[in-house]
């Protein structure tokens, strides 16, 4: 079942057992499950106070003793955003967060739009190999992304060539941030088609025919009623999108590894874990700043977000 | 930018087409894009990585199985085969139990929507965040300092000595699925959630009547119920966990006796640079999706045909 699809599971069902349940709510599920909810949340409650306190006191006791004893400053987030603490890098955090802008939107913009385009092309234009291509997209969607990898990035760096000839010259986009957004369309651009694929083939076929009968041709019905009706399911899977590859981190290491000019938050941060372990009062506050954005994201669009999950796993 | 321009320049085009050529044209246009940008960036490196995985480290002759050989009797590949095996049975299974009871009991309970946005939370967050906010959990200082990680403190005001969290094995494989499982649950619970609400009331009142009640009707009714979204979640979980990368690169770099499958394939490749060894251990990552793989294409062949 897809809950993209427009048509279904508004059933009264769902109302009628939503009144249900509320006659047999049970005060120890409530217990159990506050308490698993706020287990939850302490690490990342931890990771919170630890990036407002000071060094001394990071390292002399434990965070849950700032809740006690407050004392608090912001002079780690002004060091890790603005100054050139060492540790850090020369210009702080913000030239990372600008090259994880800098990738993910491109990333996000051209899959949703290749993969709806190809979506329509599979769902309503009729031809030969249509449904051979559709399941090897969805094969496709199993092969991980560790199987491709490094040919990827010989690809990048050498062309291809057969028996000593160029038949395809290199792309200069080593380390460029195209080098590392391109590889995210590419293995998200199956999955994206395909959770695409469950909405737009279920418009109805009324509408479609309509504008055929109006002299639309394919160009126009994509323009003008595919793209505007599917904005629900475009959001869902650009949101997943977005936290997919904002909080990636193996394709970063691959394709940026190198520079530290593309790389984006996630990769400087994973080095500044590997690095200075000890350093919290750096690590904390730059764990934070670079899950502020997508947690903003989260939580204004969870809705969004929920429903692209949903459309992706249940069936 | 150059792909806009040649888009809309496409559509402008396109628009004035008529007849079963602009059937044609539209296809191109809608649909090769999509298709190159996938053979060359999932389709043909597969087949690449698979030919290589047969060739020596700097893929200049041919080595048989070698590749695969070593994988299995280099201790320490081995060990991160079996870590790997480690990951594939446990987590799965945590993740989806803890997640089918999550769901229940918020089923059963008033003002869910906040408590469930708790633990969805870390889904938002990247693993690299996860795992450093796990290693502040898990920071150890000698015994007699006073602690500032909080596991290790609760530790010792239960009267435990905590160990060296990260670097006792196999203890430390157990805390680092411990960082996935809390990244992970959220997902199982949000889609079991929503599958245990689209069970017909009628079926749980019949159910009811007949005297099904409390854990008698969970495995009765609701188990069965929602059996192929469990499916789901555990498979989705079990791809999670074969390719799990970003937790072990970020908490130990794969010392300490953690390593995995997708972590040592990395190192092999940039860090070892042995092409050849790096590709077969990417062939295994991949015969261990193909089974899911199949078994989807299956599920997915059969809804088409039913719809």
């Amino acid at each position: 079942m897809s809950i993209l699809s427009p048509s279904r599971k508004k059933s009264p069902k769902a109302v009628t057992s939503h009144g249900a349940e509320r006659a047999f709510t049970s005060p120890i599920s409530s217990i159990v499950v506050t308490v698993i909810a706020v287990l939850w949340t302490i690490p990342t409650f931890g990771l919170v106070v630890t990036s407002f306190r000071t060094k001394e006191d990071i390292l002399s006791n434990g965070w849950w003793n700032a809740l006690i004893h407050p004392h608090f400053t912001f002079d780690n987030f002004h060091a890790v955003l603005f100054s050139a603490s060492g540790s850090i890098g020369a210009q702080g955090l913000i030239p990372f967060a600008m090259n994880s802008l800098a990738i993910t939107i491109p990333a996000v913009v051209l899959s949703v739009g290749i993969g709806l385009m190809a979506a329509y092309a599979l769902s309503w234009i009729p031809f030969r190999f249509s449904d051979h291509i559709f399941y090897g997209l969805f094969a496709l969607q199993g092969v991980p992304l560790q199987l491709s990898l490094l040919p990827l990035l010989t690809f990048f760096a050498t062309g291809v060539k057969l028996f000593g000839h160029t038949i395809f010259p290199q792309l200069h986009i080593v380390g460029t941030l195209a080098s590392v957004w391109l590889p995210h369309i590419m293995f998200g651009l199956p999955l994206v088609t395909y959770l695409l694929h469950n909405f737009v083939s279920t418009l109805p076929r009324e509408i479609m025919e309509a504008a055929r009968v109006d002299g639309a041709n394919h160009f126009e019905t994509f323009r003008r009623i595919v793209l505007p009706l599917s904005t629900p399911a475009i959001a869902s899977i650009a949101i997943f999108q977005f936290l997919w590859i904002w909080n990636d981190l193996l394709v970063a290491l691959v394709f940026a590894g190198g520079t530290d000019k593309v790389a984006p938050l996630t990769l400087h941060l994973s080095n500044l874990g590997g690095n200075l372990g000890s350093h919290w009062e750096n690590v904390a506050p730059a764990a934070l700043f670079s899950i502020i954005i997508p947690l903003i994201v989260f939580f204004s669009l969870q809705r969004y977000f929920v429903r692209g999950l949903l459309a992706g796993s249940v069936k | 930018m150059v792909f806009f321009g040649v888009y809309y320049a496409a559509f402008a085009f396109g628009a004035k087409l008529k007849g079963k050529k602009q059937s044609r044209v539209a296809l191109i246009v809608f649909l090769v894009p999509a298709l190159i940008l996938v053979m060359t960036g999932l389709g043909v490196p597969a087949i690449q990585t698979i030919i290589e995985s047969f060739k020596n480290a700097d893929s200049s002759h041919w080595v048989g199985l070698r590749n695969y050989r070593v994988a299995f009797s280099d201790p320490e590949v081995r060990l991160a085969l079996f870590n790997t095996v480690q990951w594939i049975v446990i987590c799965p299974i945590v993740v989806t139990s803890l997640g089918l009871s999550l769901s229940v009991m918020l089923n059963k309970m008033k003002r869910e929507a906040f408590a469930k946005a708790l633990i969805f939370m870390p889904m938002a967050i990247s693993f690299v965040g996860g795992s450093l906010i796990w290693n502040l959990m898990y920071t150890f200082q000698d015994p007699g300092q006073p602690q500032t990680g909080l596991v290790a403190q609760v530790l010792t005001w239960m009267h435990i000595t905590p160990p060296h969290l990260l670097l006792t094995y196999p203890l430390n494989n157990f805390l680092i699925m411990a960082v996935y499982i809390w990244g992970f649950t959220g997902f199982a619970m949000v889609i079991l959630s929503a599958a245990i609400k689209a069970i017909p009331t009628e079926i749980e009142e019949a159910a009811q009547l007949d005297g099904a009640i409390g854990f008698k009707m969970f495995r009765l009714i609701t188990v069965p119920m929602v059996r192929t979204t469990i499916i789901v979640v555990l498979t989705t979980a079990m791809v999670g966990t074969l390719k799990l990368f970003d937790v072990i690169h970020t908490m130990t770099g794969g010392n300490f006796k953690t390593d995995v499958l997708s972590n040592r394939m990395f190192d092999e490749n940039f860090v070892y640079l042995n092409y050849g060894r790096g590709s077969a251990l990417a062939v295994l990552i991949f015969l261990g999706v193909i089974p899911i793989t199949f078994y989807n294409i299956r599920a997915i062949r059969k809804e088409r045909t039913h719809s």
